[in-house]
């Protein structure tokens, strides 16, 4: 008998769907049942190995299996039906691939004979989701069934990471066939390069030695490499004794309580991290992707420095900003071959010309760039930040974010010292993302304390999700800055538009407390700044679900701020904001 | 603090550098005969805005499954070196190389090209088709199919010729290229 051929006691393709899961190390996956995936969900219920979150809506599934992965390193595996089940997971694979997130989407598929026939629940999965993942497959034949699903795993996880769809027709995962396991997954044609060009790195090191105002940029990259990136960044920063900024990716890669430490920089980062990187002549870039919010005006980015860029993705090398080095390669594999080289040619920094290097960024540092003005009577959202870090600090805490003001905040003001402990949505910007991904963070993490920070309008887009938060007993918490605006439109509208608050006041808000008790979770609300404290200590010692209503300033502006199209060098700061204004040109960008 | 001088609106978002010339190359990509793959090269180039002036492509190893797509393409250098990463990145994609750059290659396109006249005219599209090694593959008393290969100017200056001549209908195949000496892309 061939191992080919079909036998009664072969596995279903559902139950080789499992069992590739299984055998992948998979104890969770976030899914929602429909038509078109219920032999999926039968071999599932006939298996108690893998715990299937049930999310009410497949955007939360896709943002809580983001969340589990980014604060995991393992990729995160969600499960939907056919048509409206792949399309609402749209949002999420898009998020996935723009921040380099790992994801194993398996989408049900009207059976193969109903492909093309406008059936019932019917999409081109494949054709829709084809830009936003890093690959997807239509499974037609149940034999190449195990196959793909370990290619997929390999190819979401190898490289730059991202998300991989595999969509499978219903008689697929009926149909037979004999079950291979993942050993030896060789792909015919994706083998990204791990190892860096040592010439290259040689020729960095010349130039890191040879540098007088360096600078560290890194990126979320660094995470991604795992933590063993994270720790000979570490190190490597620390021998060299340059200061070192991140993008909002990269935070806790590098520790924010470090007096080498910049700040994030960017759009809204500090004073000092955008000086530097504007004045400096050397830029490390490490797994980092010179991103529109990073650079700002481009023809006025950086002009004076040499830039060292290294990544995995060779395009992202000289895609918005030209390397002088580009080194392609993972980040923990470049950074090891680096500060190997270094020690063995025994090369030195210059010492003279970084002391005065940082007596200048000392000055950048005293401006203060994220001072803000405290008030008796209203909550400020800066101090918000700052009391929520202070009360859980000690603690393993894990923080996720909406997108606007408040995760602009949370990145300024939260200080994180580890890796993995921070989940928002970069690239995409996607409201909505946070409260799921801080379901998918406390699966995975079922003792430490997840908390959402949430703005008014955001927290609204996938709250529903709270429901699945309390039916799995995760005991999330979603502190909401409630500025009663959509702040950072509000924010652009004043600055750029007179004043003119065009749809951005959020009207007809829900009452945050009642709705907390209409899903059975904890509901909390702080107006004055003398109760803040004490309610943030009840939220923590809460073993439930929180929803804190944080009722803030409303008109208060996150700064610093390089306007679009402004160069590093022209922030606007809190106490500059007055004679602040946007050009022509600026106004038409994002 | 010096402030940079603007005089027209840059940002990021006008990446291309205005003094880069655009050059016209032809990329020759490898790729897995899997279904959806001709979609992922055609997408990426709608979704992140390049060119494509022509593109072919035709399964050319059976056993191994593998197809060529040839594609023409023009960009500045920066844009050139963007489009080459992306396609590599892209999962089924063997190899991708440059053939205008890199490898000096030749090129060439078929078409056919369908005439009809009688008298005069349709003598001389006989004899211009003769100067161009055309060959006539389908013939009536009132018409012609021409058969021509050639480059893609070659292929125009002909089509160009039939116009007056009653030039009825124009098939052409796209430009299909290979490098020059022996090796292997």
């Amino acid at each position: 008998m061939s191992s080919m051929t079909t036998q009664s006691q072969d596995p279903t393709g559902a139950e080789i769907v499992v069992r590739a899961l299984k055998d992948h190390g998979v104890r969770h996956i976030f899914g929602y049942p429909g038509g078109a995936v219920l032999p999926i969900y039968d071999a599932l219920f006939q298996d108690d190995a893998i715990e299937h979150i049930l999310v009410r809506h497949e955007q939360g599934a896709a943002h809580a299996a983001e969340g589990y992965a980014r604060s995991t390193g393992k990729p995160g595996v969600i499960l939907v039906t056919s048509g409206p089940g792949a399309t609402n997971a749209v949002t999420g694979l898009t998020d996935a691939l723009m921040d380099s997130i790992p994801l194993i989407c398996i989408t049900g598929q009207v059976p193969t004979h109903l492909i093309g026939t406008d059936a019932f629940q019917e999409a081109d999965t494949v054709g829709i989701t084809r830009p936003c993942t890093k690959h997807n497959v239509l499974v037609r034949d149940v034999k190449d069934l195990p196959r793909i699903l370990h290619e997929a795993f390999y190819i979401a996880t190898f490289g730059r990471p991202g998300p991989v769809l595999i969509d499978i027709p219903k008689d697929v995962q009926f149909r037979r066939a004999p079950y291979v396991g993942p050993s030896n997954i060789r792909h015919r044609t994706y083998q990204p390069r791990l190892k860096g060009d040592l010439k290259k790195i040689e020729q960095a090191l010349e130039m890191i030695a040879a540098a007088k105002k360096p600078v560290f940029y890194t990126g979320g990259g660094v995470i991604n490499s795992g933590k063993l990136a994270s720790h000979l960044l570490r190190e490597f920063v620390r021998m060299t004794g340059f200061p070192i900024t991140s993008t909002l990716m990269g935070l806790g890669a590098y520790p924010a309580n470090d007096p080498q430490w910049l700040g994030m920089l960017g759009m809204h980062g500090t004073y000092e991290a955008n000086l530097a990187m504007h004045d400096c002549d050397l830029m490390i870039a490490v797994g980092a992707r010179f991103d529109d919010r990073v650079t700002g005006r481009l023809d006025a980015f950086s002009p004076n420095s040499k830039k060292i860029h290294i990544d995995i993705d060779p395009s992202s090398i000289n895609k918005t900003v030209r390397a002088d080095v580009g080194i392609v390669g993972d980040v923990a594999h470049v950074l090891d071959d680096m500060i190997r080289l270094w020690r063995a040619r025994q090369l030195r920094v210059d010492g003279a010309a970084l002391s005065a290097w940082k007596l200048q960024i000392d000055g950048w540092r005293a401006r203060k760039c994220l001072a803000y003005k405290t008030s008796n009577d209203v909550i400020k959202p800066q101090q918000a930040i700052e009391r929520l870090y202070e009360l859980t600090k000690g603690r393993t805490t894990y923080i996720s974010t909406e997108v606007g003001q408040h995760q602009m905040w949370a990145a300024q003001f939260y200080k994180f010292d580890e890796p993995n402990r921070w989940m928002t949505s970069g690239g995409l910007g996607t409201m909505g993302y946070g409260l799921p991904a801080a379901v998918g963070i406390q699966v995975a993490h079922r003792d430490a304390l997840v908390i959402d920070i949430a703005g008014e309008a955001s927290v609204q887009m996938v709250m529903q999700e709270l429901s699945t938060a309390v039916q799995f007993d995760l005991p999330i918490k979603v502190f909401i800055l409630n500025n009663k605006y959509m702040g950072m439109v509000r924010q652009w509208q004043q600055l750029l538009h007179g004043g003119r608050y065009s749809h951005s006041y959020s009207e007809a808000l829900p009452d945050f407390v009642k709705l907390a008790e209409a899903y059975g979770v904890v509901g909390l609300r702080a107006t004055k700044p003398e109760e803040l404290d004490d309610r943030i200590r009840e939220m923590i010692n809460t073993n439930r679900p929180v929803l804190f209503d944080c009722v803030v300033d409303q008109m208060e502006n996150c700064y610093p701020m390089i306007p679009s199209g402004a160069a590093h060098n022209e922030m606007i700061l809190n106490d500059n904001s007055e004679e602040a204004a946007v050009s022509e040109a600026g106004k038409v960008l994002v | 603090m010096s402030t940079p001088k603007r005089d027209e609106p840059k940002s990021a978002y006008f990446l291309v550098d205005q003094k880069d010339r655009e050059i016209r190359t032809t990329f020759c990509v490898l790729v897995d005969n899997e279904a959806g793959v001709l979609a992922r090269v055609v997408g990426l180039f709608a979704g992140r805005g390049y060119n494509i002036e022509s593109l072919t492509v035709a399964e050319v190893d059976h056993l191994d499954r593998t197809s060529r797509i040839t594609i023409v393409t023009s960009g500045t250098p920066a844009v050139l070196e963007q489009i080459r990463h992306q396609l590599e990145r892209l999962v089924p994609v063997h190899k991708v190389f440059d053939l205008t750059a890199e490898h000096p290659g030749i090129e060439r396109e078929l078409a056919l090209v369908k005439v009809a006249g009688t008298g005069e005219k349709r003598v001389e599209a006989l004899r211009l088709s003769d100067a161009f090694r055309a060959r006539v593959i389908d013939t009536t008393h009132s018409s012609f199919v021409f058969e021509v290969t050639g480059s893609a100017g070659k292929l125009d200056a002909f089509i160009d010729l039939m116009k007056p001549l009653g030039l009825v209908e124009v098939s052409r195949t796209g430009v299909v290229a290979i490098s020059r000496g022996a090796e292997a892309m």
